[in-house]
């Protein structure tokens, strides 16, 4: 196998350093693969450790004397220190390291090794194709179809096999639509809101250019959505985008919706940080808060400055303007930005979670992630190559998703009842974006997940984590179910620094672990109690 | 009632300030002798007691009415909007009246009936006894006692009549030490630490201005240092910040300075001593007296520490900056940090958490007794005392052991309650928000500690509603004389006994007082673990809550569960009497249907499920959903 080469030391005797509450370990450090083994000795009771080496996002070596010390700072935040014996092997370990951590290619990556016990190879795939949700929304109201026009992904390769769009659009003006969208990405549905009677849209930019370029069939297009909505429904263009960045993207062939060209769809910007800054923005946080020792003023103009909680009150804010458009004002909602694959799903897979009491349940969401997220085309490999620590020029980096899971876990916060998931599963989605032995993350879009057979050829995340055992840690004990939207306070008073992530290695879990214990010693006390009443009664005998 | 010239206005407006649909909500303001009382028209009621309302404002007259803002102590804002100026004005000048009384038996408490009888009173006031608290810390024992020095208050008029002192302290040294301490606040047993024999005690400054000592005040340190039989080494802990200080010994060398300009000038002419400069002189000069702190040449054993807590002042206007931010419509995340960052509030609630944590450190890891004092030794060293205390013992994490915490460090070492929750129309100088501060320390570490507090939140709240409120007797007055003097015990009730009647309440459902982990607490301070404490300074901002309280539910779980436990005893007690009447052992069908019927509990508690699912109270704030119209998207 190739990685061999990549390998320069087989091991060396190590000693591991975890922070805070983990006591050291100390062993024969291994480095394969795929991962870095620490095994702590035939006579030592702890277990074999090991590291997914694609969770490296940095490494930091230094030799002194006859030994070396190799700091590894992992896309998941944890920092972890090697203290390794030798000066040659403690370079030979890093530059493997190194080497194995970036490796590129898709297919010689970890998933398509990965066979775990317990776990069938294309289980947990099929959960949740366009079909299923298609059904649903064909329950509510038959305005809509299932359009196949995409199967073999030639009309947008960013885009799943089947798009649900207006029943009185046909596939030909699809494809014409889809010229006139950046990267192809027509209008299509993403949520039917039946209590109202209207509908969640997204799309790319429209690429009318400096020359106002117009298109027959996209107009047509949005004029159908509000024709099979409820009658009389206007509509919202929410852009993500300021004003003057939507006027300046005519420049480069983008722009956006011209009033005359849509009736009854009227404008809104609402810019939202992408990109780039927003890297920024979670690099001086994760910063911030490594630093234990700054003083109460330099850490609150630390976090002031690195914005991020200002992004997080963005696109709620975002996100609950567009579902009150729906909820409140009957009206039809499409989003974009320009390429319509990072803020635009930010925005409508928030909208779903406030307004949709399904999809706040744990298989709800799930499905929504692997919706909105996923086969709707957000590209997890550019998007989180790297995260926070990393020293290589960001590229295409960018936190959206892990935007998106502090923005659920404001949610979760306001309305601690509603989600029947807990932190446990936000946190779960945060690392396995990142790094991950599922293929559920891999590659950027349905096509090259096609190419690549991720399908089945890896293992699905769902079916890891609906595993009975990994259950405890994600649910919420204290779920109840709530039929109503759930509006948020977006008030900088009310949004709070997600401590659980962020600083999730650097201050000691043990109380907040051990209140979340009692509450669900509590919870199950509550079952068993009730439970064993219908015994009293069962002692009944039948007459 | 002279002061009420109007009292029901119709058709006020009632403006939320942090909803953006400029919604208001139409009713009637009534004016009592006691409240304020807005009912709208769906019949919710807001009640405002006069003794809540720091400041009424009267704005410039708009089209729909003349604009009345109400800001209160419990950091409630309301925004009536009266139609006619008229009444605007009159209710204007009542408030202004009303909320500011210039004598104690115009307060509330002298007036509030909660129809006990007497003997109901007395044992209300009997319910926590310091003396008992003493015992139960292991005092007075063989290096402790209780001394008679200030029986008649003759040493000390803001300390209490009962004080402990070291054994070998005699009384001419107890005098001797008061004389050196501001206000004769000398060295007195704070908390004494069973296991480790060392104590806690807390005193004011010394008078050591001009560098001077008092062999007596060195005495009753030496004597409280060996009073301890582990550690001779004691800590004697400055709460002051050390550059303040320093810049007041600067400023005292220029008081010298002035001291001999002035005086060559009053020898060149006689007529100056009535000047102003001469009035200023002396207040110099007094105040000169006024500083100082130990100096550790003077002091055999002890080791002196600064630790940086700000004066009330600063703490104020803290508090003030605070709010300003806070109160912005349309505040942005970026602003509301930098607001954060620039009030310095959370900077000083560390200062004072880290205060505590030394003194517990230096007990714990040391065996070191501690000796604490700021200025006056009635605020930071009250805030110190107590935090440390509660550090330190878990008695205080109870309910009942709060009170006893407050009522011994607080109340009984003269926190000036009455100036600095400003209960009189007195100086507003004096108003500081030090009690506040404790309190938001201790929700700090509630949060660090989910399970080693009996109490909630809500429990922290309802005292620092009732250290305004004027409502009870517990907080009116600054010291003990005066308390006495005003016959509280026989005029007014004491809170305590009607917050262990709503302990339900107050209960946190995670509480665990077995584990031994959280003997003593040893919280973070890290900057990070320090929060804005929405619940407290926008307790009345609904929309700014979360929509659903995890507390309640647990709470009602937790009771659901007892109850059911309970249930299931009962019915299996029966089921087996039933058994052992039933000489064949067989159940028959009469038997449990008769038991069925027969158990209203088990009734009542699946009843009880179905309540859980609903709004449970208000001081919890449990809203189902919520209204996009309440927020600013």
């Amino acid at each position: 196998m190739e990685f061999s080469e990549l390998i320069r030391t087989g091991r060396a005797q190590a000693e591991l350093l975890r922070g805070p509450g983990a006591p050291p370990l100390r062993g024969t450090l291994c480095v394969t693969g795929h991962h870095l083994l620490l095994s702590p000795g035939p006579q030592a009771t702890s277990d074999l450790w090991l590291l997914l080496l694609r969770s490296v996002d940095s490494i930091e070596k230094r030799v002194a004397g006859d030994s070396g010390t190799i700091t590894l700072r992992c896309k998941d935040l944890r920092v972890l220190q090697l203290d390794i014996e030798g000066v040659e092997a403690t370079l030979d370990i890093a530059r493997s390291i190194e080497a194995l951590s970036s490796l590129e290619s898709v297919i010689t990556s970890f998933p398509f090794f990965y066979r775990p016990k317990g776990l069938r190879l294309g289980d947990a795939w099929h959960f949740h194709p366009p079909e299923h949700h298609y059904k649903r929304v064909a329950r509510e109201t038959n305005a809509w179809r299932l359009s196949e026009v995409n199967e073999d992904f030639s009309v947008c390769p960013s885009y799943p096999r089947a798009v649900i769009v207006p029943r009185a659009v046909d596939d030909d003006a699809l494809a014409r639509s889809a010229r006139f969208r950046q990267g192809g990405r027509f209008p299509v549905l993403s949520y039917h809101h039946a209590p109202s009677g209207t509908v969640l849209l997204r799309s790319s930019q429209p690429l009318t250019g400096p020359q106002k370029r117009r298109c027959a069939e996209d107009e047509e297009l949005l004029r159908a959505v509000l024709a099979g909505a409820r009658p009389g429904a206007r509509g919202f263009i929410v852009d993500t985008r300021s004003a003057q960045a939507a006027k300046q993207a005519r420049m480069t062939g983008g722009g956006t919706e011209a009033k005359a060209a849509y009736p009854g769809w009227k404008r809104l910007h609402r810019p939202m940080e992408r990109g780039r800054p927003l890297q920024e923005s979670f690099v001086r946080l994760v910063e911030a808060c490594g630093d234990l020792e700054q003083s109460m003023d330099r850490w609150l103009s630390r976090l002031e400055g690195c914005r991020w909680l200002a992004h997080v009150k963005e696109a709620l804010s975002t996100a609950c303007l567009a579902a009150q458009g729906m909820e409140r004002e009957g009206a039809c909602i499409l989003v974009h930005g320009a390429e319509g694959t990072d803020s635009t799903l930010l925005v409508t897979s928030l909208a779903q979670l406030i307004l949709d009491p399904l999809s706040r349940t744990m298989t709800g969401f799930q499905e929504l992630v692997e919706r909105e997220w996923i086969q709707a085309g957000h590209p997890f490999q550019l998007r989180c190559a790297h995260s926070a620590f990393s020293h290589a020029r960001p590229k295409h980096e960018a936190p959206t998703f892990l935007l998106f899971l502090d923005c659920v876990w404001q949610l979760g916060r306001q309305f601690p009842l509603s989600l029947e998931f807990g932190e446990g599963l936000l946190l779960a989605l945060f690392e396995h974006a990142y790094a991950s032995p599922f293929g559920t993350f891999l590659c950027n879009s349905e096509k090259e997940r096609c190419l690549c057979e991720v399908r089945t050829r890896t293992h699905s995340l769902w079916s890891g984590l609906n595993q009975p055992k990994e259950q405890r840690k994600l649910r919420n004990p204290l779920y109840v179910l709530n039929p109503l939207a759930i509006w948020p306070s977006v008030e900088p008073q009310s949004l709070r620094l997600w401590q659980g992530l962020f600083l999730r290695w650097t201050r000691p879990p043990e109380p907040s672990e051990a209140a979340w214990e009692k509450v669900w010693q509590i919870v199950t006390d509550k079952e068993k109690t009730e439970g064993s009443q219908p015994t009293v009664s069962a002692s009944e005998p039948q007459p | 009632m002279e002061h009420i010239r109007t009292t029901k206005v119709e058709q006020v407006k009632l403006l939320d300030r942090f909803s953006t649909s400029n919604k208001a909500l139409t009713g009637t303001l009534y004016l009592t002798a006691t409240h304020l009382l807005f009912i709208d028209s769906h019949q919710k009621e807001t009640w405002i007691l006069h003794h809540h309302i720091a400041s009424v404002e009267k704005l410039a007259l708009t089209t729909s009415g003349c604009p009345l803002v109400i800001q209160c102590k419990n950091f409630r804002i309301v925004h009536f909007i009266v139609p006619r100026e008229r009444d605007c004005h009159d209710i204007y000048n009542s408030l202004l009246q009303l909320s500011k009384q210039a004598k104690y038996e115009d307060l509330y408490a002298f007036s509030y009936n909660p129809k006990q009888n007497d003997s109901e009173r007395l044992r209300g006031w009997q319910l926590i006894d310091l003396a008992e608290e003493y015992k139960r810390m292991g005092v007075p024992n063989s290096n402790w006692q209780l001394s008679d020095a200030n029986r008649e208050y003759k040493i000390c008029e803001t300390y209490p009549r009962e004080l402990y002192v070291p054994r070998i302290a005699s009384k001419p040294i107890i005098v001797g030490s008061s004389k050196f301490r501001s206000k004769g606040r000398f060295p007195v047993l704070s908390y004494y630490h069973r296991e480790k024999e060392a104590a806690v005690c807390r005193c004011s400054q010394p008078l050591s201005g001009f560098s001077a000592r008092c062999l007596e005040d060195e005495h009753l340190l030496q004597a409280i240092s060996k009073a301890n039989p582990v550690n001779r080494y004691m800590y004697v802990m400055d709460t002051r910040p050390k550059h303040r200080m320093q810049s007041w010994w600067a400023t005292q060398k220029d008081i010298g300075r002035i001291i001999v300009r002035i005086s060559s000038k009053i020898w060149n002419d006689e007529k100056i001593r009535e000047s102003h400069e001469q009035k200023r002189l002396n207040a110099m000069a007094n105040r000169a007296a006024g500083k100082g702190y130990e100096n550790e040449d003077n002091y055999s054993n002890i080791r002196f520490q600064f630790v940086g807590i700000e004066n009330i002042h600063v703490m104020r206007s803290s508090l003030q900056k605070l709010l300003e931010v806070n109160g912005t419509k349309g505040l942005s995340v970026n602003d509301f940090y930098s607001g954060l960052e620039s009030s310095g509030w959370l900077r000083h609630i560390k200062a004072v958490m880290d205060a505590a944590i030394f003194l517990t450190k230096a007990i714990m890891i040391e065996n070191a007794s501690v000796l604490v004092h700021c200025s006056d030794g009635w605020d930071r060293t009250s805030q110190v005392c107590s935090l440390g205390s509660l550090l330190l013992d878990s008695f205080y994490r109870t309910i009942r052991g709060f009170m006893v915490l407050i009522e011994k460090d607080w109340i009984s070492f003269g926190h000036k309650f009455s100036e600095r929750c400003g209960h009189l129309d007195s100086d507003p100088k004096e108003v500081s928000p030090v009690f506040t501060q404790f309190l938001e320390c201790v929700w700090h570490l509630t949060e660090q500690f989910p399970q080693a507090f009996e109490f909630n939140e809500a429990f922290l709240l309802q005292i620092h509603e009732h250290i305004y409120s004027c409502q009870f007797g517990n907080f009116l007055g600054n010291c003990q004389k005066e308390r006495e003097e005003l016959k509280l015990k026989e005029k007014t009730y004491s809170l305590w006994p009607f917050l262990l009647d709503d302990q339900k309440k107050y209960l946190n459902p995670l509480y665990s007082p077995k584990s031994q982990a959280v003997a003593v607490l040893e919280p973070n301070t890290v900057s990070f673990n320090f929060k804005f404490w929405r619940n407290m300074y926008h307790q009345f901002d609904r929309t700014l809550h979360p929509r659903q309280s995890v507390f309640s539910i647990i709470m009602n779980m937790n009771e659901q569960n007892k109850q059911l436990e309970n249930d299931i005893k009962d019915l299996e007690s029966k089921i087996k009497q039933h058994k052992n009447k039933q000489t064949d052992g067989v159940l028959t069908k009469e038997l449990l249907h008769s038991v069925r019927p027969e158990s209203p509990t088990l009734k009542t508690s699946l009843c009880f499920k179905e309540q859980t699912l609903l709004p449970v109270n208000d001081a919890l704030r449990t809203i189902e959903g919520s209204n996009p119209a309440d927020n600013r998207y």
